[in-house]
């Protein structure tokens, strides 16, 4: 071994060490010590890494991203915020990786509700959290797992108690406003027996290089019924790398849709911890333009029999924009009568995009039903000739393919105001965006 | 209206239509028959404009114009209108959507402004009856789960609202039972008119009974054979298709 660690980033760490949150919490203390020491040994992944083979990320090594010690005073552009605040919804808001109480909207919020900043609610000695946080991921899972771990400054805790049915989304809204900023953040999602409710993730910076490096635990607990949507709309020239990890209780439900438009190279992990009856829905769609880099990885652990899981990501990917999918479905083998479908669609409008795909199923129990399926082409040219055939002209023709393809994972939202902002960051993105509006 | 001279069109290097010779005018109705893989679709699909296919000689004028120059929206637009064999499924968009664009699209062409929303759906919902068909399919992805059947009246569904001037429809009666095959030849005949012509390419006499023709040719090995009056469908159903080829040969 030389004495050089794997990653700059660890020297840097004594920096901010003081700075963040729970250090007065040995249990934090540790947790925070050993993701770190786990960082250290390995630094950030290597292709060389399965997981990681399509996905080439030195750029932020190259790059050294620094945290804020302390919450932004950044003037924010708020005519440009409010494109992505969601009417009808409690919002949280953090702002380079704290929260923000000025921009957080939760007024109102039933007092058996929490949604709170996660620092302040360590500071503030919240015995709730140890039991949580660092339970539905290891530090083990895959090292942006330590390096969060290790590093976060703040997150959203959200707790919906037993039997209680929340009137309104909860959308998190993640904002950088700084160039070469690290916003790492550490949010915490509990459903408790029973309850409903909907969380909404937007991940969203200004126009700059920055990394943004998340991680949602997420607890489903018996018969509770959690939809998830992440909503990832960074800058151009950003990195993104988040994950969602998910434990579902007995006969809890999780839905979860995952829309990657932004960044510049972004990586996404879902993973899903199945119970005895519970459900898990796993819906993406990924549109890569120019050089895009969205890699998109789900996991789904059935653990116990009769669970149910059914997967659809689709990516369209333009320019030299790549996509990846790595899916993989895990049925152990007391998992019985599992019932399990995964499929992945790419459609490639340009002879320089790529999607790299690769559904992996994994069965060790007998008697279940598990499906899957990939594809990766072109648009259908009968479906073209067929537009054409009505008049709609060649461009026209291909735009509307692409769009409906596209938009199918987009009406599978129904909550309104969210709808639209997902179409409105689709239709962006296309090039006849007038067109496919008087279309709808 | 419509004038093939001495059509010839491959696919790769493979001959497919081997010298047609069709003259259509205004308000006349055409049916070919022939055997299976003679080219009736190929000529169909050189007509609307289909790609990978080459014309090697001869040529098609409608109106006047030549029509292999113009690409396939600018003949629908001219008012050419094919009924496919096999409807394609449209995931994701609607039938109703594509109407009213296509609609407009040949307004647009004439130089005329948009449809009027209200004067639009009044003239849907009536071909709509017209072809018994339930509103609901209006709102439905084009043809996406339709029944054989229904994809085939949504084609002349299309047709109907379109009001093109040069009708082909590829076998749009395969497949129908009779009283789809009825409601599919009403709907035709509502649109008949002395400017409109028809060619209908199809195995079976009993369209026949329902949409009478001016002119019945049989096409076979990529020729037209033998063409004559209404008459000659019956004989080709009673004989079959050897009698003609045959006769060819001999
Ligand atoms: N794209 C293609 N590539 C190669 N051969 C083709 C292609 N399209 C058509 N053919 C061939 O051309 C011939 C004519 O096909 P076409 O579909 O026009 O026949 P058809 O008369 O419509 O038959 P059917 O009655 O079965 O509908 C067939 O031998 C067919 O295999
Ligand atoms: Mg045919």
């Amino acid at each position: 071994m030389t004495t050089q660690t794997a990653s700059r980033y660890t020297a840097e760490y004594s920096k901010i060490e003081t700075t963040l949150p729970g250090g007065s919490l040995p249990w934090l203390r540790a947790l925070r010590s050993d993701a770190l020491k786990q960082f250290s040994g390995c630094g950030f992944p290597s292709l060389r890494e399965e997981e990681w083979r399509y996905t080439n990320v030195s750029g932020i090594e190259k790059n050294l991203f620094e945290p804020r010690l302390e919450p932004s005073d950044n003037q924010i552009d708020k005519d440009w915020l409010e494109n992505y605040r969601l009417a009808d919804c409690w919002q949280i808001v953090l702002v380079d990786g704290y929260y923000s109480a000025e921009f957080s909207v939760l007024a109102g919020l039933p007092e058996n509700v929490t949604i709170k900043s996660l620092k302040e609610s360590l500071e503030a000695g919240d015995g709730q959290i140890e039991p949580y946080l660092g339970k539905a991921v290891g530090i083990d899972e895959h090292s942006f797992v330590a390096f969060n771990t290790a590093w976060f400054t703040d997150g959203a805790y959200i707790r919906i108690p037993a039997k209680t049915v929340l009137d309104k989304p909860v959308q998190l809204l993640h904002v950088v406003t700084d160039p070469n900023r690290l916003a790492a953040t550490r949010n915490l999602v509990i459903a408790e027996s029973m309850a409903q409710a909907q969380v909404i993730e937007t991940y969203v910076g200004v126009d700059q290089a920055y990394l943004s490096a998340a991680v949602t635990e997420v607890f489903v607990e018996p018969n509770a019924d959690l939809t998830m949507i992440k909503l990832q709309c960074e800058s151009e020239k950003a990195y993104h790398f988040g994950g969602t990890y998910v434990k579902q209780a007995r006969d809890a439900r999780f839905n979860h849709h995952n829309f990657a438009f932004g960044s510049l190279l972004a990586r996404s992990d879902i993973h899903s911890d199945l119970s005895h009856g519970s459900e898990c829905h796993l819906n993406g769609l990924y549109l890569g333009v120019k050089r895009q880099h969205l890699d998109n990885h789900t996991r789904i652990n059935h653990l116990e029999p009769y669970g149910i899981s059914r997967e659809l990501y689709k990516g369209v990917l333009d320019g030299r924009a790549r996509g990846v999918f790595q899916g993989r479905v895990v049925v152990a083998e007391d998992a019985q009568k599992t019932d399990s479908e995964m499929n992945n669609r790419n459609l490639l409008l340009s002879n320089d995009a790529e999607a790299d795909t690769k559904p992996q199923l994994e069965i060790y129990a007998d008697d279940v039903k598990c499906a899957h399926g990939v594809t990766v082409g072109q648009l259908d040219e009968k479906s073209v000739f067929y537009l054409q055939s009505r008049c709609v002209d060649e461009e026209t023709a291909r735009n509307m393919l692409t769009f409906a393809f596209a938009n199918e994972m987009v009406t599978k939202i129904t909550q309104k105001s969210l709808h639209d902002l997902v179409l409105a960051e689709v239709l962006k993105r296309f090039p006849q965006q007038g067109i496919m509006q008087d279309w709808l | 209206m419509l004038n093939i001279e001495n059509l010839h069109v491959s696919v790769g290097d493979k001959p497919i239509l081997k010298g047609i010779n069709l003259q259509v005018k205004p308000g006349e109705i055409h049916a070919i028959m022939g055997p299976n893989g003679s080219g009736k679709s190929t000529l169909s699909h050189v007509l609307s404009g289909k790609s990978g296919y080459t014309v090697t000689q001869g040529q098609v004028t409608y109106e006047g114009k030549d029509l292999t120059e113009m690409a396939p929206e600018i003949r629908a637009r001219e008012g050419v209108f094919l009924a496919f064999q096999y409807p394609v499924e449209i995931p994701g968009v609607s039938n109703i959507y594509l109407l009213k664009a296509a609609l407009n699209s040949i307004r647009k062409h004439q130089g005329l402004s948009e449809v009027d929303a209200m004067d639009f759906l009044t003239l849907i919902k009536e071909k709509v009856r017209l072809l018994e068909m339930d509103e609901k399919f209006l709102y439905r992805a084009v043809n996406e789960g339709f029944s054989g059947g229904e994809k085939k009246r949504n084609e002349i569904l299309q047709m109907a609202v379109l009001e093109p001037k040069l009708c082909i429809l590829d076998e749009t009666d395969s497949g129908l039972d009779i009283d789809a095959l009825k409601v599919v030849a009403e709907g035709v005949n509502s649109i008949r008119s002395p400017e409109r012509s028809f060619v209908m390419i199809t195995h079976y006499q009993r369209l026949l009974d329902y949409i009478k023709p001016d002119f019945v040719h049989v096409l076979a090995h990529g020729q037209i054979v033998k063409s004559g009056g209404p008459e000659l469908a019956l004989e080709l159903e009673e004989k079959g298709y050897s009698w003609v080829e045959n006769k060819q040969a001999a």
